[in-house]
């Protein structure tokens, strides 16, 4: 009765996905901002030098007799030098005229006197960074600009860059690394419980409908406590329904055994013929339906438990011990015999109650069919493979019929006379199936019949 | 034999106990659990018969009152259940045996005789007949020293006779006491067990009288 569930994503996977993911996003996050600030670090770095570059040429500059005369202070260049021979290119302007230097450098004058301008510019295919300030020389006629740009390349910055993208590159897929591992333990953790709590449901036997009374997360209490309502519900309607049956059944039942008794009572001392016919029929009735009854019962159950087995370790050689000590007083009313070969302790993984019932219908039919002083033999063997056979010395089955007889409500054609409700074989068979057993049907060359389980 | 009956329908109860006082046992009748302990207590009882549904609880808790007051009566169950389970149950709380209902009355006596055997051994009363000795429970057979176990059927047969020494018996009624209303048996049946029975009694102070056209009687000398 195992109904497939629809499965939609895993649990696990979801969030493993979103915390792999807000990982992923933090990890780009953190590249990014480092390598900007980075970036901005070295920049204030290189527009220091250039400025500083920028105010020693302009601190050089002087006006002598109407003219601007700038000697060049070469170290204001070489504070430039580089690792990575970054170009210099410098332009002096006096009123917006280029005085001296590289020509076409674009370069516009700071708003205001006394102030540096950076920019980032292109300039002979490459980047580079012009820093600008002006000064105004005041001479005897009248004031003159000078203005002053210094650029520089910016390879020895890009390596810097480059280097520090590296590292941060290396430091964000580390952290993502760490965080995504850390992911999937914390889902796997969390899905843990779900897990165990469905193994110790998967666990219990068929008929534990106790409450689950381990502690569970907070967040699991509503799915427990739903379940455990669920079980109680079931268990208390299981318990009505059995308590339903079983009154059913005496009410039924205990009228059926007064009537019987008083039939029998009266069948001892009525001397008519016609009279002891119909107590014989009524009787016969009686254990009709009495048999009926409860081997529909006992089928109904082997249906429902086969699916459900509660294997137990079971040495059949004790259960059938006890099965023909049990049986024996009613073989003994008719003068038979039941002998159980015993080969010591024949252990079977199997479901007790449904074995005992299969073995306890094969020797009732035996106990029907067998002819008065005679013996019934229950023979146990575990090799080759583990069997229970039960043999008679009656007429066996009739041929032809072999194939038919486990089906249900088939009864052999030689069995009028016997009561019988045509499931016993069918509880038998139902019960090897459900143990992955078969059972064979023969007629024994000495005569009689052999019903075999095999498991 | 003594049987107390614990059984709360009264029609099933006297219909029991006529049945058993048919074959010369003597019943007592409690319908609910309070008198059944009572009535065990005084301990007079070969066997008890119970029922497990009763107005004032269930027949279980009568058996587990039972077996802590160390009273030793075999107690067989009168069950409507007919689930293994609860059969299983039923012997875990300290049942002998149980039948289910409706029952022969010749297998509940068959499962009296089995728990009475296998409880008390050979401390049950013989019956002494002249040479002959008779254990009903044993199924044994002693005459002028000797033993010979008796099957079943030869065993019921020469019980009621012995139990009834003196009277007739005629062929129809023996059938019956002996076989199943189920078996298909004609009277001549019947002269088969007799006739094993003779055999077994040759040359004591018992035979079985054959009295033409009325039936069979036990008769013993002195």
């Amino acid at each position: 009765m195992t109904v497939d569930v629809t499965v939609s994503g895993s649990l696990r996977n979801r969030l493993a996905f979103i915390l792999t993911g807000g990982a992923a996003l933090l990890a780009i996050l953190l590249f990014v901002v480092v390598r900007g600030y980075a970036a901005r670090i070295a920049q204030e770095g290189q527009d220091n030098i250039l400025g500083a570059s920028v105010s020693s040429i302009l601190d050089a500059a002087v006006l002598r007799d109407g003219a601007v005369e700038l000697d060049f202070p070469y170290a204001s260049l070489s504070m430039l030098s580089t690792s990575a021979d970054d170009r210099v290119f410098y332009a002096i302007y006096e009123d917006g005229t280029l005085l001296s230097g590289y020509d076409g450098l674009d370069v516009q004058l700071p708003v205001s006197v006394g102030e540096s301008l950076f920019i980032s510019t292109q300039y002979d295919n490459a980047t580079i960074r012009v820093a600008t300030a002006s000064r105004t020389l005041i001479g005897a006629d009248k004031p003159r600009q000078v203005a002053v740009s210094v650029a520089q390349t910016q390879d020895a910055l890009a390596e810097t860059l480059n280097r520090i993208s590296r590292n941060v590159a290396l430091f964000g897929a580390g952290f993502f690394a760490l965080a995504t591992a850390l992911a999937f333990w914390a889902a796997s953790a969390t899905v843990g419980q779900l897990s165990r709590l469905a193994t110790s449901v998967t666990r219990r036997g068929p008929q534990d409908l106790s409450p689950f009374r381990k502690p569970v997360p907070s967040e699991m209490v509503p799915l427990v406590g739903s379940l455990n309502t669920l079980m109680s519900r079931l268990d208390q309607s299981l318990k009505q329904s059995e308590d339903f049956i079983a009154e059913a059944a005496h009410r039924v039942r205990t009228p059926l055994a007064t009537v019987r008794s008083y039939a029998e009572a009266t069948f001892q001392r009525v001397e008519a013929q016609e009279n002891r016919d119909a107590l014989r029929s009524m009787m016969r009735a009686i254990d009709e339906s009495s048999r009926a009854a409860g081997q529909l019962l006992d089928h109904a159950m082997v249906t429902f438990r086969a699916e459900n087995l509660e294997r137990q370790e079971v040495d059949l050689d004790e259960l059938l011990r006890d099965l023909v000590q049990r049986m024996t007083p009613v073989a003994d009313m008719r003068d038979v015999a039941l002998h159980l070969e015993r080969t010591g302790p024949a252990i079977l993984y199997g479901d007790e109650v449904l074995l005992q019932n299969a073995f306890r219908n094969l020797i009732d039919n035996a106990l029907k069919y067998a002819p008065s002083e005679s013996t019934i033999t229950i023979r146990i063997r575990t090799e080759p493979r583990l069997s229970v056979e039960v043999l008679d010395q009656g007429s066996g089955f009739v041929t032809g019929e072999i194939g038919k007889l486990a089906g249900r409500f088939v009864r052999g054609g030689d069995t009028q006379g016997h009561i019988g409700s045509g499931l016993g074989l069918t509880i038998a068979q139902d019960v090897a199936t459900a143990h992955d057993g078969t059972m064979v049907l023969s007629n024994r060359t000495e005569g009689g019949a052999c019903v075999t389980l095999q498991f | 034999m003594k049987y107390l009956l614990v059984e709360d329908n009264p029609e099933l109860a006297k219909a029991i106990c006529s049945r058993m006082e048919l074959d010369g046992h003597q019943v007592d009748h409690a319908n609910k659990i309070s008198d059944a302990v009572a009535f065990a207590q005084t301990g007079e009882y070969d066997l008890i018969l119970l029922d497990i549904m009763l107005p004032d609880g269930d027949g279980r808790s009568f058996l587990k009152q039972h077996r802590a007051a160390k009273n030793d009566t075999p107690v067989i169950v009168l069950t409507a259940r007919s689930q293994v389970s609860d059969r299983i149950s039923m012997l875990d709380l300290g049942a002998d045996d149980y039948v289910t209902k409706p029952f022969d009355h010749a297998e509940l006596q068959a499962r009296c005789r089995a728990v009475l055997r296998r409880k008390t051994g050979t401390s049950q009363p013989t019956i002494r007949l002249g040479d002959v000795e008779f254990d009903p429970v044993g199924g044994h057979l002693n005459v002028k020293g000797a033993t010979l176990n008796l099957r079943n059927r030869e065993l019921r047969l020469l019980e009621l006779l012995i139990n009834a020494k003196g009277q007739v018996f005629s062929k129809q009624k023996l059938v019956d006491r002996l076989f199943s209303y189920d078996d298909d048996v004609s009277e001549n049946a019947v002269e088969v067990y007799i006739g094993r029975l003779r055999k077994h009694l040759e040359g004591s102070s018992v035979q079985i009288t054959t009295l033409r056209g009325l039936g069979y009687r036990l008769d013993h000398d002195g």
